[in-house]
């Protein structure tokens, strides 16, 4: 294995330069992913050079931008827990991040690093669905809804950086984790769900978070009876280490009947 | 590059890609911090960077410049512990011993943020430090017996 290089820019500029001139270059936020994956040497192409955006100011924060609340990249989710617009807009956000590991994560783990590694269980990922994020990066904006292309894949080109989440301030959203242990554990199923406009979204149901878009029209007629059966049609489970797809459809028609009974107010 | 390990002006030198968790035990011989599983699940790596508690496995060393790093051996003042550290002696909160440094480490914070804590909330406020041996029940009698 090669050394890898670690490299600090100190803007924004600079840091999409750096990552556009230097061959099989990695970003580098809070490491909660990636740190594993570069000790482990599983990451392909195999890294040659790190780039830190942990410690870029730019990149921190939580702010109004015109009718909408801007959470930067490389804010920590306790950062985001602890910032009162967020508990005030986006509760459903707050909820996951408080799912997310323990303190040891919360105090390291970001938005940008969830959305950049695209894991279908990433417990982030339905909220900005269901909350219609957009994703902002160094040159443009992307729906959220057109951000993830497949199994760890995303929207992003090669020399691309995200650089914040813009999130809508007007909407109910509900959130529901079910993992093994109530803290620390990687999602069984994973589910956000709004009522005004319907946005069901669902993790760890199919190779990327999506849209439940045939329960959403059914719930979209208030039928929700008729959401909580197409569901099942919405979503692609597997089995795997953490649950079985029979289990994993069965309880993601639980979850969203419990949630769309009980919305949140 | 340079930080500052419990209170001491340290440098290193090296890419700073290497894991805290290494330069920590390997370069600057503060093996109190103990590697369990790598991946940020156990909390047997965990250190205080600025405060806050954080797995040590997944920090670049490049990322700690300019930071204050805690580990254990930060914990105690000399030769004196702190009330913490004197409470999982009399409950017997430690056995095998991996896991200790790093349950030190976040129940000191946890003790800074809040002076009232429940049952619960040191779980929670636990819950990324996992123990094979105790049972967990010694560690958490510890921490709320500093709470009173």
């Amino acid at each position: 294995m090669h050394e890898v290089r670690y490299l600090r820019p100190k803007s924004v500029a600079e840091a999409v330069q750096l990552y556009r001139t230097t061959p099989a270059c990695r970003p580098l936020a809070g490491g909660t992913d990636l740190m594993v994956m570069l000790h482990a040497g599983t990451l392909r192409p195999e890294p040659r050079a790190v780039l830190d955006l942990w410690s870029l100011a730019e990149l921190k924060g939580v702010r109004r931008v015109n009718d909408m609340l801007e959470i930067a990249a490389a804010e920590s989710y306790t950062g985001i827990i602890q910032s009162n617009d967020v508990q005030q807009h986006l509760p459903a956000l707050v909820d996951a991040a408080r799912t997310i590991g323990a303190a040891q994560i919360q105090n390291r783990g970001t938005l940008g690093g969830n959305l950049a590694n695209a894991s279908p269980a990433g417990d982030t990922l339905p909220v900005l669905l269901a909350y219609d994020a957009i994703v902002v990066t160094d040159r443009r904006s992307i729906p959220v809804d057109q951000f993830f292309t497949g199994y760890r894949k995303t929207a992003l080109q090669p020399d691309e950086l995200i650089t914040a989440v813009r999130f809508p301030l007007d909407r109910q959203v509900a959130f529901r984790k079910i993992g093994t242990r109530a803290a620390q554990a990687i999602s069984k199923i994973v589910m956000a769900v709004s009522t005004h406009p319907a946005r069901i979204a669902i993790g760890s149901v199919a190779e990327v978070p999506l849209r439940a878009r045939r329960a959403e029209a059914a719930l979209e007629r208030g039928d929700i009876a008729g959401a909580v059966s197409a569901v099942a049609e919405d979503i692609r489970p597997i089995d795997d280490v953490r649950s079985t797809a029979v289990y994993r459809r069965a309880v993601t028609q639980n979850v969203l009947r419990e949630l769309l009974q009980a919305p949140r107010t | 590059m340079r930080f500052t390990l419990n209170g001491r002006a340290v440098s290193f030198e090296g890419s700073g890609a290497r894991r805290l968790l290494d330069v920590l035990r390997e370069d600057l011989g503060a093996t109190g911090t103990k590697e369990g599983c790598g991946e940020g699940e156990c909390g047997a790596c965990s250190v205080l960077i600025d405060g806050a508690v954080v797995d040590s496995c997944l920090v670049a060393v490049g990322q700690v410049e300019g930071c204050k790093v805690v580990t254990v051996e930060g914990l105690a003042d000399g030769g004196r512990l702190t009330a913490l550290q004197q409470a999982f002696i009399e409950y017997g909160a430690a056995q095998c011993g991996i896991c200790t440094p790093g349950m030190l480490l976040a129940a000191h914070v946890l003790l800074q943020q809040a002076r009232r804590l429940s049952a619960d909330d040191v779980r929670e406020g636990l819950a990324g430090n996992l123990c094979r041996c105790t049972g967990y029940t010694k560690i958490i009698d510890a921490v709320l017996s500093c709470t009173k």
